[in-house]
């Protein structure tokens, strides 16, 4: 254990917090840069899991409870792994006027799980985006990093059978 | 950087450009980008090389386009648009170069579409490829800031925007200049200059736009603004749900340090401005300054009560200036023609051109710059093109979750700050939403009420708890649970909320139901005494 002081050692080998250190020393190991480290544990590691709260919270020497108050305050950040893949539903404005409801409440049908939830198998998160931006296209959905314009329930569906089947 | 090296970057561009005879221009802007239009620039590549047409035809990626709703969209030099396009339509455009237009692609120009916008925040949006900072110093890019910082003194820059009647673009219209005044006069060991790119409000991505097809022009607006009020340091807050802006604004911050236009001693003139991205974390709240900047400071994005303005104790606790990206992408324009030039496009109190993003159930949507001053008809029925499939106009929102739904009646007000106000609405950041009868506007305020419970930052109580029984209510309403009262209990909230909220979000929060109790107020009784929604939107079971 790190005595309060020194830079506390990561919290194993793997070389992604070579990263993580590399922002906080960026940000001069400053508390300020508390964000930015979230961010980039985020990116590489794909959520934010209580070991790695404890280590950026004692490099940056700001209590845990900050830390965890600042990861859960956030939207974007995530303290649970997504699945293999993700479905994001924009619920903006001109999404929801189009229909993004139903597009919602197809995949609670299909997969029976709701917007932060991952199918019990770990294959599909269901996340729900604020506004993507990309209203002309309303109602978007994200299928993992791709944006699909005009959705309706029976593209969607689609989508999610192409996924399953792939993995057969 | 000398102005006559500007020049000679200019002019080795633009003579660059006019060595190839034709131009093929695809809208490489996140709206065409997820109908693939970066397959389209590949195959257009290809089919040129594949011509030997590599030296007298050139591909390139270029901002956003406008029209988002009928994307892929590629522009050549014949003043031909294209819609829908696809990679298997690339050899045909690249024959029609030297041929009759391809017809079945061309979509009109000559609509109001285009012909009522005026552009000057999107002057290049749609024309230069935005990863090439030649191709903004062509167009007159950075052309201001030198002549500011050779020939002009801090004061006379923020005269000149004073003048300019230019008033933040952020939503609340406050006067820039007056802004830039306070912060060059405030006293600090240290000033900093914030661009704020937190664009929140669901239907909105006007911001977002400007950063992808023309990242400079912000950049520019920074510096000028850094030099007038005297700032050293500049941040950009930018959503993480951006990664093209994002990636856009590294690469323009890197070319224009690389040039000397940003760093240390601009020009070789002392000045100097560091730039720096901060990436927000998904809540809108941040969108309010001081939760802005306890955001960049690491924190949770709580609001404080203000006094003291950022103006005066922001970042650090020194004086920091935060504008919106569009009210910065207006700064060296204004620069480049003078503010009387500005002044002269618009209304008496709202100047110069407003960005709007146009979309729900209307004809064309995306991306439009119109001046102020432009009625709401106008904007629906020319440039919007009219309500799709026959149906009727209900109501077009402004403002987000922050601003309220205007009926048919209000369709011949100008927009401009004070009319929308006076309305119940706000100009806000520039979402345009337009809904037909297919929509119940009881839902639409529940919508609306449920954003800003979710996004409430929890510090102040008549916020946190506000929203949630403003929500419960309307909740009950489309459930058709409701009953007479609690529309009173509802005006009594909305009247508490707006009144002791800690910030803007909360302060704005009611206007949604507010507008549409005014406006709309017999769908509201239809709910609550007949149990029937007249769009047929809500039914019994529907209670979430």
């Amino acid at each position: 254990m790190a005595t309060y002081g020194s830079k506390p050692a990561p919290p194993s080998t793997d070389k992604r917090w070579k990263l993580v250190d590399a922002t906080m020393r960026k940000a001069g190991g400053h508390a300020r840069g508390l964000i930015e480290t979230l961010h980039t544990v985020q990116e590489a590691f794909g959520y934010l899991d209580e070991q790695a709260l404890c280590y950026v919270a004692l490099s940056l020497r700001v209590p845990l409870s900050r830390a965890y108050g600042v990861a859960t305050f956030y939207h974007f950040f995530t303290l649970k792994p997504g699945g293999r893949h993700t479905c994001v539903i924009c619920l903006g404005t001109a999404c929801y006027i189009k229909g993004a409801q139903h597009l919602l409440d197809a995949m609670r049908q299909t997969l029976s799980i709701s917007p932060g939830e991952t199918t019990p198998d770990g294959e599909i998160s269901l996340l729900t985006a604020r506004c993507l931006g990309s209203c002309g296209l309303a109602p978007a959905v994200v299928y993992d990093q791709e944006v699909a314009g005009k959705v309706d329930t029976a593209s969607l569906r689609n989508h999610l059978e192409k996924w399953a089947h792939h993995d057969s | 950087m000398t102005p006559e090296e500007l020049v000679e970057i200019k002019q080795n561009e633009l003579d660059a450009q006019q060595g190839i005879p034709q131009r093929i221009n695809v809208c490489v802007a996140a709206g065409c980008l997820s109908c693939q239009s970066d397959a389209v620039v590949d195959a257009l590549m290809r089919e040129v090389s594949r011509r030997g047409h590599g030296g007298r035809c050139k591909v390139k990626g270029v901002g956003c386009m406008g029209l988002c709703s009928e994307g892929p969209l590629v522009s050549t030099h014949t003043g031909h648009l294209y819609q829908h396009v696809t990679a298997a339509d690339a050899g045909e455009i690249v024959e029609s170069l030297d041929a009759q237009p391809v017809t079945r692609l061309l979509a009109s120009t000559d609509m109001p579409f285009f012909q009522r916008q005026k552009k000057i925040v999107l002057e290049n949006s749609g024309i230069i490829d935005p990863e090439r900072i030649e191709e903004y110093i062509a167009r007159d890019g950075y052309r201001a800031l030198i002549h500011i910082l050779t020939e002009m003194t801090p004061q006379q820059v923020v005269a000149e925007i004073m003048a300019s009647g230019l008033r933040g673009r952020g939503g609340a219209g406050y006067p820039t200049g007056l802004k830039w005044s306070t912060v060059a006069k405030a006293v600090g060991t240290q000033k900093f200059v914030v661009c704020n790119a937190d664009e929140g409000d669901p239907g909105a991505f006007m911001d977002r736009s400007v950063l992808e097809s023309d990242p400079h022009r912000v950049i520019e607006g920074m510096l000028i603004a850094a030099y007038a009020v005297g700032a050293s340091e500049g941040y950009i807050y930018v959503r993480a749900e951006y990664p093209l802006a994002i990636k856009r604004l590294r690469t323009a911050i890197r070319q224009a340090e690389r040039l000397g236009l940003l760093g240390a001693d601009i020009c070789g003139t002392g000045f100097k401005l560091r730039i720096d991205l901060r990436l927000g974390a998904g809540a809108f709240v941040c969108g309010e300054e001081t939760a802005l900047i306890a955001s960049i400071e690491g924190r949770r994005g709580t609001p404080r009560s203000r006094p003291p303005y950022p103006a005066m104790a922001g970042l650090l606790g020194q004086p920091t200036l935060i504008n919106n990206v569009e009210t910065l992408a207006n700064i060296a324009p204004i620069l480049r023609n003078g503010g009387a030039w500005y002044a002269g496009i618009g209304t008496e109190k709202s100047k110069g051109t407003k960005v709007f993003a146009l979309a729900g159930r209307v004809c064309n949507t995306g991306l439009v710059e119109v001046p102020m001053g432009i009625t709401l008809r106008e904007m629906v029925f020319d440039i919007g093109g009219g309500i799709p499939d026959g149906k009727q106009f209900k109501a077009v929102q402004t403002g987000g979750p922050s601003g309220g739904c205007l009926p048919a009646e209000a369709l011949d007000m100008p927009v401009d700050y004070e009319s929308l106000a006076s309305a119940g609405s706000i100009m806000g950041s520039g979402g345009m939403i337009v809904m037909d009868e297919s929509s119940c506007m009881v839902d639409v305020a529940k919508y609306f009420m449920d954003f800003c419970m979710t996004e409430s930052c929890g510090k102040c109580i008549p916020c946190r708890v506000g929203t949630y029984q403003m929500h419960r209510i309307l909740s009950a309403i489309t459930s058709m649970t409701a009953i007479e009262n609690d529309l009173k209990t509802m005006e009594q909230l909305c009247d508490l909320v707006k009144h002791t909220s800690l910030c803007g979000l909360g302060q704005s929060a009611p206007n949604p139901v507010l507008s549409t109790l005014k406006y709309f107020l017999a769908e509201y009784k239809a709910h609550v005494g007949e149990h029937r929604c007249i769009a047929g939107v809500c039914s019994e079971k529907a209670a979430v």
